[in-house]
C-alpha cells in the first residue's frame, strides 16, 4: 500500500482515479488543482506517488510538477501525468518539468493500476 | 479487477454542464479581433475535460464530438488557426449540442442528435486542410509493425545524469523489460567523476543489455518510453544465425557510440533548459488570468449551494460568541440576586446582538451574486439580435450584487422576458437608428445594486421608448380604459397599462416576445416575491424598468397591528404613515367605500375587520395605516399599532393553501401564529366598493383641476 | 480484487423493496386503523397517516375561511391548519373543552405531503382490519360525493366508516354527511 496524491480538476476523473487506487489498497489524497495539491504536498508530505492532470485552472500540472520537484521530499517521488493522445508536446513539457511518466487518457481502471505498478 | 464506472457518471454530467457554462460565457467574451489567450485556454480546458471524461466513461458520441472540437480549439490556442465570428457561432452551437447530448446521456440514451452530425460535418470542413499529415504517420507505424520473430538484440541505455530527478528508477525499468524479454546478458559501465564532483543525486551509470524476445522493438522499448528523451537508447537487433557472438557485437557498438553519447547528452540538456524558461514564463502569465475565469462557475439548479469559507468562518465565530453569552447567562441564573439585574439586562442585550448577527450571517449563506442569473443574458441578447437583424450590445453592471438564492431562482424568468422585450420591442432596426442619428448598435443595460435593504435590478435600453398615444389608443380599443379616463392619466399611469393583463404592444405577436407570457405575469411574479416593478420611458430615447426585490424571502421587517383579538403583520416597507382615524375626515360615498381626506389628497379606506370578517374594538380609537399598493395609497383601518419586529416568514401554502389578503404567517415570541398581510390582496378583498372609491377620487381630482383652471 | 459498484448494490436493494410491496398486496395483511367518535358514529383512518394526537389549543383564525377551518397552529415551527371534522361533515358544532382531541395527519397530495390537524370528539380504538372485511361505500348517486369514504367495516356489531384521508382533506366542503352516514348505515344494515 502506498500513499498517493491524485490531482485533477475534473471531479469525475479524480473520483475514478481515487476509487480505483483505493480499491487496490492505496491511501489516496485528492486535490482539485495545482495550488491545492502543492499545499497538500507541503503540509502532508510522505507521498509515494503523485498522479496529476495537466490542464487545470489556477495552477496547471506542469507548474505543479516543477514546484513539487523543488521540495526536498518530492525530489525523487514518481510523478505521473494524465495526458491525452494529442498532447505529445505536453509530454515533453512535463518531462522537462520533472515528470516521471504519463498515463494516456482515456484509460480504464486496469490500465491505471498497471501503470501505477510500474513505479511502485 | 472490475470497477463499475457508472458510479462516476452523475459527477461527470454535472461537471460537464458546468464546463459548458464556462465555455459559453468565455465564447461570449471572446473578441475575434483580439483573441485573449486566457479565454481560449479556458474554453479549451472545458472541452478537454469533457472529452477526457466522456472517453473514460465510454460515451463515444460525446468523446468523438469533443475530440474534433478540441482539435480545432487546440489549433486556435497555438495560434495555428484564426478564429472568425462564424467559428464562434459554430462553437456556441456546439455548446448547445453538447448540452443536449449530455441530457440525452442522463436519460440513458445515446447522445447523438441531428445537430451532432451536422456540426461534425462542419468540424470536418474546418479540419480538412490538416488531414494530409496523418496518413504518413500511419505508414511509419505500419513498417515498424512488419518486423518481428524471436531474436536477440542489444539495448544500449545511457541515461542522463538527471534521470533520477524525474523519479524514474532504472531497476524498475529493467524489471518491466523482463516482462517482454529475457535478459541474456547485462553489463554496467560506470563513469564516476572525481570524488569532489560526485553528486549522489546524479546517475553516472550506463548499461548494455542483451535481450531475447519475440516482441517487436517498439514493444520492448516501451519500458523506456518515459525516459526516451532523458537517455540514449539504442536498439540493435541481431539475427542469431550470424557468426558473431553477442558480446562482440556489443563491444563494437559500444566503441562506436561512445563519442556521440556526450554530444547527445549535452544537446538534451539544452532542450531542457529552453523548455524550462518557456514553461516558467507561462507560469508567470497564467495564474492572474486563470483566477479571473475560475470564479465564473455556475451553480446547477439543484438543492445544494456553494458557500465561501469566509462565510462559514464568520458563522463559527458568531456561534462561539453566542456560547460565551449563553454560559455567562447560565452562571448568572444559578444563584440570581436582585442586585445582579443590570448584569442580566446587559447579558440579554448581548444575546440579542449575537442572535441578530448570527441571523444575518446565516442569511448571507443563502446569498449568491446575481451573475448567476445575468450570465445567460449575453448569449441571449446576441442570438436574439442576430435573429431579428438588429445590432444590440449588452452591458452589465453590479454582477457581484448578492441576492437570496430563492429570489434569484424566481426572478430568472421575469428578467428573461424583460431583456427579450428590450431587444425585441425597444431596440430599433439598424437603419432606423441611423436615421434618427443614433449609434447603429443599440445598448441594453442590466444593472444591479443594493439600496436600503432591497436589491434593485434595472433593465434599460436606448431604443424607441414607449409611445403614449399608441398605448392609450390600444388600451381604449381593448376596453381596458375609456377615452375619458385616458385623458386624465399621467404618463406613468399610461406606461403602467402595459402591465395590464392581456395588453401586448407589439403590432404582431413575434416568435421572440409573444410566448403567451405578458408583462402582467412579470409583474405578478415580482409582486409574489414582495417586490415592485416600475417603468420609465421617453419616446425615442428608450425605456428603463426598475425592479425592487427584498434581499431575502425568509425574513421580513414587520409592523404588528391588532384588530380585535387578532394580531396581523404589515410589511414595514409598504407603510407610508399611520394616523388617528378621525370620523370628520372620512367621506362616505356611494358604493359603500369610505374615502379619507389626507391633506390635499384622497385615500380610499379599507377596514381590515370588514375585509377579513373579524370582530374589532369600538371605532373611536381606531388607527389608519397608510400603505402603498401598486403605486397607490390605501388607508387600512386597524385597532392598535403594536411593536415593530423582524419576523421569519412561514408558508401557509405548504400545508394549506393561499389565503386572500395574507402572504404568509409567522410565529410570535409566545409561540402563537400571526398572519402577514398582503396589501394588494386586501385591496382586492375590498372589491367593488374599493373601485367605487377610486372612481370617486378620480372625479374629485378632476374637479379640483377644473377649479384650479377656472381660478387660473 | 473485490470492488462492487455502488450502482449494482442499490439495484438489489430496490428489487427487495419491490418484492416486499408485492407480497403486501398479495397476502392481504391487516391494515391498522385508528378510530374516533363523532356524534355517536365511529370513523377510522389509516394509522400510518396519523402523526400525533394532541389536545385542542386555540388556533389563529384565517380570514374568510370556511367555518370548518378553525385556523392555523404552530406545530414545532410548521404552520398547520386545523379542521373541525364535525363542521366539515355538517354536523352540529359542539364547544371545545380540555378533552377535545386533535388528530394530526400527514396526507399525500399531488404536490407532496401536507400536515393537517383534525378536531374530533374523542379517540376510540385501534383495529387491525383485513381488506376482505371491508365493504365498499354504497353508491348514493352522483348527487353525493362519497369518494372520501374508503369503505365500511363491521367491528363488534358496530359500523365503522373508514375515511380516505387523502381525498377527504382535498375536498373543500363535505355537505351534510350526517344525512349521508344515516343513509349509508341504514342501507348497509338492510
Amino acid at each position: 500500500m502506498a500513499k498517493i496524491l491524485a490531482v485533477d480538476d475534473s471531479a469525475s476523473m479524480r473520483q475514478m482515479v481515487s476509487f480505483t487506487l483505493k480499491g487496490a489498497g492505496h491511501d489516496v489524497t485528492e486535490a482539485a488543482d495545482g495550488v491545492e495539491a502543492l499545499s497538500v504536498a507541503k503540509t502532508q508530505g510522505g507521498f509515494d506517488l503523485v498522479i496529476s492532470d495537466i490542464n487545470m485552472p489556477n495552477m496547471d500540472g506542469i507548474t505543479l510538477i516543477k514546484e513539487l520537484r523543488q521540495l526536498a521530499s518530492f525530489k525523487f517521488t514518481p510523478i505521473l501525468m494524465l495526458t491525452t493522445e494529442s498532447g505529445a508536446e505536453k509530454k515533453g513539457e512535463g518531462k522537462a518539468a520533472g515528470a516521471t511518466g504519463w498515463i494516456v487518457k482515456p484509460f480504464n481502471p486496469d490500465q491505471l493500476l498497471a501503470t501505477v505498478g510500474k513505479v511502485l | 479487477m472490475s470497477i463499475d464506472l457508472s458510479q462516476f457518471h452523475q459527477v461527470f454530467f454535472e461537471e460537464s454542464i458546468e464546463g459548458l457554462d464556462i465555455m459559453e460565457s468565455a465564447l461570449m467574451e471572446l473578441d475575434v479581433a483580439e483573441v485573449d489567450h486566457e479565454i481560449i485556454n479556458s474554453i479549451f480546458r472545458a472541452a478537454h475535460s469533457i472529452k477526457g471524461g466522456s472517453a473514460t466513461f465510454g460515451f463515444k458520441s460525446v468523446s468523438d464530438f469533443t475530440h474534433d472540437l478540441e482539435t480545432i480549439l487546440d489549433q486556435v490556442r497555438d495560434g495555428r488557426r484564426n478564429i472568425s465570428k462564424n467559428d464562434i457561432d459554430i462553437f456556441l452551437q456546439s455548446v448547445d449540442c453538447m448540452r443536449e447530448m449530455i441530457s440525452l446521456l442522463q436519460a440513458g440514451e445515446d447522445g447523438s442528435t441531428e445537430s451532432t452530425v451536422e456540426l461534425q460535418k462542419q468540424f470536418a470542413r474546418m479540419l480538412e486542410n490538416e488531414q494530409s499529415e496523418v496518413p504518413g504517420q500511419n505508414a511509419e507505424e505500419q513498417t515498424q509493425q512488419a518486423e518481428a520473430q524471436d531474436c536477440l538484440a542489444t539495448i544500449k541505455f545511457v541515461p542522463n545524469k538527471e534521470i533520477l530527478q524525474t523519479g524514474n528508477d532504472v531497476v524498475r525499468m529493467f524489471l518491466e523489460l523482463q516482462e517482454f524479454a529475457e535478459i541474456v546478458d547485462i553489463k554496467c559501465n560506470t563513469a564516476l567523476p572525481a570524488f569532489s564532483e560526485f553528486n549522489p543525486e546524479e546517475c553516472f551509470l550506463s548499461w548494455e543489455l542483451v535481450v531475447r524476445s519475440d516482441r517487436k522493438e517498439n514493444e520492448i522499448l516501451s519500458c523506456f518510453e518515459w525516459v526516451s528523451d532523458d537517455a540514449l537508447i539504442e536498439y540493435v537487433p541481431q539475427t542469431s544465425t550470424t557468426g558473431a557472438s553477442p558480446s562482440d557485437a556489443i563491444a563494437a557498438q559500444g566503441l562506436s557510440s561512445e563519442g556521440s553519447t556526450t554530444e547527445s547528452l549535452s544537446s538534451n540538456s539544452v532542450d531542457v533548459a529552453q523548455a524550462k524558461t518557456l514553461a516558467e514564463k507561462e507560469k508567470q502569465e497564467k495564474p492572474k488570468a486563470r483566477a479571473a475565469t475560475g470564479n465564473k462557475t455556475t451553480a446547477s439548479e439543484s438543492g445544494s449551494i456553494r458557500v465561501g469559507i469566509d462565510k462559514i468562518d464568520n458563522l463559527i465565530n458568531m456561534v462561539g460568541e453566542l456560547v460565551i453569552t449563553q454560559s455567562m447567562l447560565g452562571q448568572l441564573g444559578t444563584d440570581f440576586e436582585v442586585n445582579q439585574l443590570p448584569k442580566l439586562v446587559e447579558g440579554l442585550g448581548q444575546l440579542e446582538q449575537n442572535t441578530r448577527e448570527l441571523q444575518e450571517s446565516v442569511m448571507r449563506i443563502r446569498m449568491l451574486p446575481i451573475s448567476f442569473t445575468f450570465s445567460r443574458f449575453p448569449r441571449m441578447v446576441r442570438d436574439l439580435s442576430q435573429k431579428l437583424g438588429k445590432n444590440a450590445h449588452l452591458e452589465m453592471h453590479g454582477e457581484q450584487t448578492e441576492l437570496d438564492k430563492t429570489v434569484m431562482e424566481k426572478i430568472g424568468d421575469p428578467l428573461v422576458h424583460l431583456v427579450r422585450n428590450a431587444v425585441d420591442h425597444g431596440i430599433e432596426m439598424p437603419a432606423d437608428r441611423l436615421a434618427q442619428g443614433k449609434n447603429e448598435t443599440g445598448t441594453v443595460t442590466l444593472n444591479a445594486y443594493h439600496q436600503s435593504g432591497n436589491v434593485v435590478i434595472e433593465i434599460a435600453d436606448d431604443g424607441k421608448g414607449l409611445d403614449r398615444d399608441m398605448l392609450v389608443s390600444k388600451a381604449v380599443d381593448k376596453g381596458v380604459i375609456n377615452q375619458n379616463e385616458a385623458d386624465l392619466l399621467s404618463d406613468e399611469q399610461v406606461f403602467d397599462l402595459i402591465f395590464h393583463p392581456g395588453f401586448s404592444t407589439a403590432k404582431e405577436i413575434s416568435d421572440v416576445s409573444g410566448r403567451g407570457v405578458g408583462m402582467d405575469v412579470v409583474k405578478k411574479n415580482i409582486q409574489a416575491l414582495n417586490g415592485a416593478v416600475e417603468l420609465k420611458s421617453e419616446k425615442g430615447a428608450g425605456s428603463t424598468i426598475t425592479i425592487r426585490l427584498p434581499l431575502t424571502l425568509a425574513i421580513l421587517d414587520g409592523q404588528l397591528v391588532r384588530v380585535g383579538g387578532n394580531i396581523y403583520i404589515f410589511p414595514l416597507v409598504s407603510i407610508v404613515e399611520s394616523m388617528q382615524y378621525k370620523e370628520g375626515q372620512v367621506n362616505e360615498i356611494a358604493g359603500g367605500c369610505n374615502v379619507f381626506r389626507l391633506r390635499d389628497d384622497y385615500v380610499p379606506i379599507v377596514e381590515l375587520h370588514r375585509a377579513f370578517g373579524v370582530h374589532c374594538d369600538e371605532q373611536e380609537n381606531a388607527l389608519m395605516v397608510v400603505v402603498e399598493s401598486d403605486g397607490e395609497k390605501v388607508g387600512i383601518v386597524v385597532d392598535e399599532l403594536l411593536a415593530q419586529q423582524q419576523v421569519v416568514i412561514k408558508s401557509l401554502e405548504q400545508n394549506y393553501r393561499r389565503v386572500d389578503g395574507v402572504s404568509g404567517a409567522t410565529i410570535l415570541g409566545d409561540g402563537t401564529v400571526a398572519l402577514i398581510l398582503d396589501i394588494p390582496g386586501i385591496v382586492k378583498l375590498a372589491g367593488e366598493n374599493f373601485k367605487a372609491g377610486q372612481a370617486f377620487i378620480a372625479s374629485r381630482k378632476q374637479n379640483d383641476l377644473h377649479q384650479q383652471q377656472a381660478v387660473g | 480484487m473485490q470492488v462492487q459498484g455502488s450502482n449494482s448494490a442499490s439495484t438489489t436493494v430496490g428489487n427487495a423493496a419491490t418484492q416486499i410491496e408485492i407480497e403486501g398486496q398479495a397476502g392481504d395483511s391487516n391494515d391498522q386503523y385508528l378510530t374516533f367518535i363523532m356524534a355517536d358514529e365511529e370513523y377510522g383512518v389509516d394509522i400510518l397517516c396519523v402523526q400525533e394526537i394532541r389536545g385542542w389549543e386555540s388556533a389563529t383564525p384565517l380570514p374568510n375561511a370556511p367555518t370548518h377551518i378553525k385556523g392555523v397552529i404552530n406545530l414545532r415551527g410548521t404552520i398547520v391548519p386545523i379542521i373541525d371534522l364535525r363542521q366539515c361533515f355538517g354536523l352540529e358544532a359542539i364547544e371545545y373543552t380540555a378533552v377535545t382531541v386533535v388528530i394530526v395527519l400527514k396526507v399525500k397530495t399531488e404536490e407532496g405531503s401536507r400536515i393537517m390537524g383534525m378536531v374530533v370528539d374523542a379517540v376510540s380504538d385501534v383495529y387491525a382490519l383485513a381488506q376482505s372485511e371491508m365493504r365498499s361505500a354504497p353508491d348514493l348517486g352522483n348527487a353525493v360525493n362519497t369518494d372520501f369514504i374508503k369503505g365500511l367495516v363491521n367491528v363488534n356489531d358496530r359500523m365503522v366508516i373508514l375515511l380516505d384521508i387523502d381525498k377527504l382533506l382535498t375536498l373543500d366542503d363535505v355537505k351534510s354527511i350526517s344525512k349521508l352516514t344515516a343513509d349509508m348505515v341504514s342501507e348497509a344494515k338492510s
